[in-house]
């Protein structure tokens, strides 16, 4: 009787295993939205927060006609450009997909659009590192 | 859709977004992330302001 019970019973799953899948989901789906590792651990005004300043940055870097770097192996500032435009995650790959940032060589303050959009994609970087420190506990 | 801010404008939406992320980011507590993300405002414009009347003193 009591084994048949124990058989009906599903087994809770591991919460150290809990963690450690979220470990490895939350940086990735920070990445690809920013704010959303955050989001996803039930920190909602944390995660909302970023996702505001993080696409209100890469936004208005858009609308500032800033450049957005592609993946290249030539200058080292256009690889470190594509490697902060990359932090960005899915704003990024939406950009390039419409064919996007293409830059406005003629204006001075296209050149804050592209830095723009270089600091948004790092910070979501940091953003990301912060939502794997809380879901392995190192931050609440 | 494009738009076209000033200097002083690019610099203050910089400051204030980078400064939200540095607070949530870098602190553990609601108060202190708030805290932190005054000071960051606070230096970033102070630093912008320090650096403009630089530029027009050298000017000069």
């Amino acid at each position: 009787m009591a084994n048949s019970t124990q058989l009906k019973t599903k087994p809770a799953a591991d919460p150290a295993q809990q963690a450690n899948m979220m470990a490895v989901v939350a940086p990735a789906v920070g990445w690809l939205i920013p704010g959303a590792g955050h989001i996803i651990q039930k920190r909602w005004i944390r995660g909302l927060l970023l996702l505001a300043s993080i696409g209100s940055l890469f936004a208005l870097g858009l609308m500032m006609q800033g450049h957005i770097y592609k993946a290249n192996g030539g200058d080292i500032l256009d690889i470190l450009g594509f490697i902060g435009d990359l932090g960005a995650g899915g704003m990024y790959i939406v950009t390039l997909a419409m064919n996007g940032g293409q830059g406005a060589i003629a204006f001075a303050i296209a050149d804050y659009g592209t830095k723009f959009m270089i600091v948004a994609g790092l910070l979501n970087f940091i953003a990301v590192a912060d939502a794997y420190h809380i879901a392995i506990g190192k931050k609440r | 859709m494009t738009i076209q801010l000033t200097h002083f404008s690019a610099a203050f939406v910089f400051a204030l977004f980078a400064s939200i992320v540095f607070g949530i980011t870098h602190r553990e507590t609601t108060r202190d992330m708030v805290r932190y993300g005054l000071y960051c405002f606070a230096m970033f414009m102070g630093g912008v302001l320090v650096a403009g009347w630089a530029m027009w003193l050298i000017r000069r």
